[in-house]
């Protein structure tokens, strides 16, 4: 079966957290792990705050998209800004890369997005903003307590 | 949701307990108290006490990291102790025990900075 939802709010970090609990409360109708969970919730933070620090370089104006669509245990998120873009994606993918280390920033959001989810498709233009696709198969087998 | 702070000086270590969720929000907020307490009291080390954590992203490796290496310009040491296995992923993941010590509990911890 196929489900899904969209959601859009301002570029506020304080809905680095909303967006997350969202997010993971549509997922639990699919049953997920405890560890699958985690890794969605970390992987919709790590995006939406790329969209909020590099997107759009907080400034509370924008508004950040998120959309979920779930088909039989596989689960497709698009997180979307309308922000600057980024020029150099294999940049800004490679580990430990930030273009802001004076914000303290890790380098490793792309990197951990890569590592919990299955696929991971970036699309950005300069001055257009940037679409993350991120997709997650669910583990099928699970045991079944009766 | 939100991060609970908890800060104590004991001796010249502080110890920074975390209760609650570490992103890119609360990072800014544990950044400040953490700085204002290095800016004006003598502190050598750092313990973190990551035993009520629920939540952490790359945010919070940033913050992590900038710490440490405030107190490494000093000379001093960084251990983290009673870490959750998903936060210990992002550890591993970005290298960070090749520089910040892990120890099992807080106790042990600060025997290891020497304090009682």
């Amino acid at each position: 079966m196929k489900n899904e939802m969209k959601i859009q709010f301002s570029a506020l970090s304080q809905n680095e957290s909303f967006a997350r609990v969202t997010v993971a409360a549509f997922i639990a109708q699919l049953d997920p792990t405890v560890d699958e969970l985690t890794e969605i919730k970390t992987v919709v933070s790590e995006a939406v705050t790329n969209a909020i620090i590099h997107g759009y370089e907080n400034s509370s104006d924008g508004i950040v998209y998120i959309e979920v669509l779930l088909d039989e245990d596989t689960v497709k998120l698009t997180i979307r800004d309308k922000g600057v873009g980024i020029s150099d994606l294999n940049e800004a993918r490679q580990p430990l890369f930030t273009s802001k280390p004076e914000l303290e920033r890790s380098g490793m959001g792309f990197t951990i997005m890569e590592n919990f989810m299955d696929e991971v498709e970036v699309i950005s233009e300069p001055s257009y903003g940037t679409t993350i696709h991120l997709t997650k198969f669910l583990a099928k087998n699970k045991a079944v307590i009766n | 949701m939100s991060l609970n702070i908890g800060l104590e000086i004991k001796h010249t270590v502080l110890c920074i307990r975390l209760d609650g969720e570490l992103d890119h929000h609360t990072a800014d907020e544990l950044r400040s108290k953490v700085d204002d307490i290095l800016k004006n009291k003598k502190i050598e080390h750092i313990m973190l006490n990551l035993e009520g954590l629920d939540f952490m992203d790359s945010s919070g490796l940033g913050v992590i990291l900038g710490r440490y290496k405030q107190i490494k310009s000093n000379n001093g040491e960084m251990v983290v102790c009673a870490i959750s296995p998903a936060v210990k992923r992002l550890f591993d993941m970005s290298g960070l025990f090749k520089i910040i010590r892990l120890e099992e509990n807080e106790e042990y911890a600060l025997q290891t900075l020497g304090v009682a």
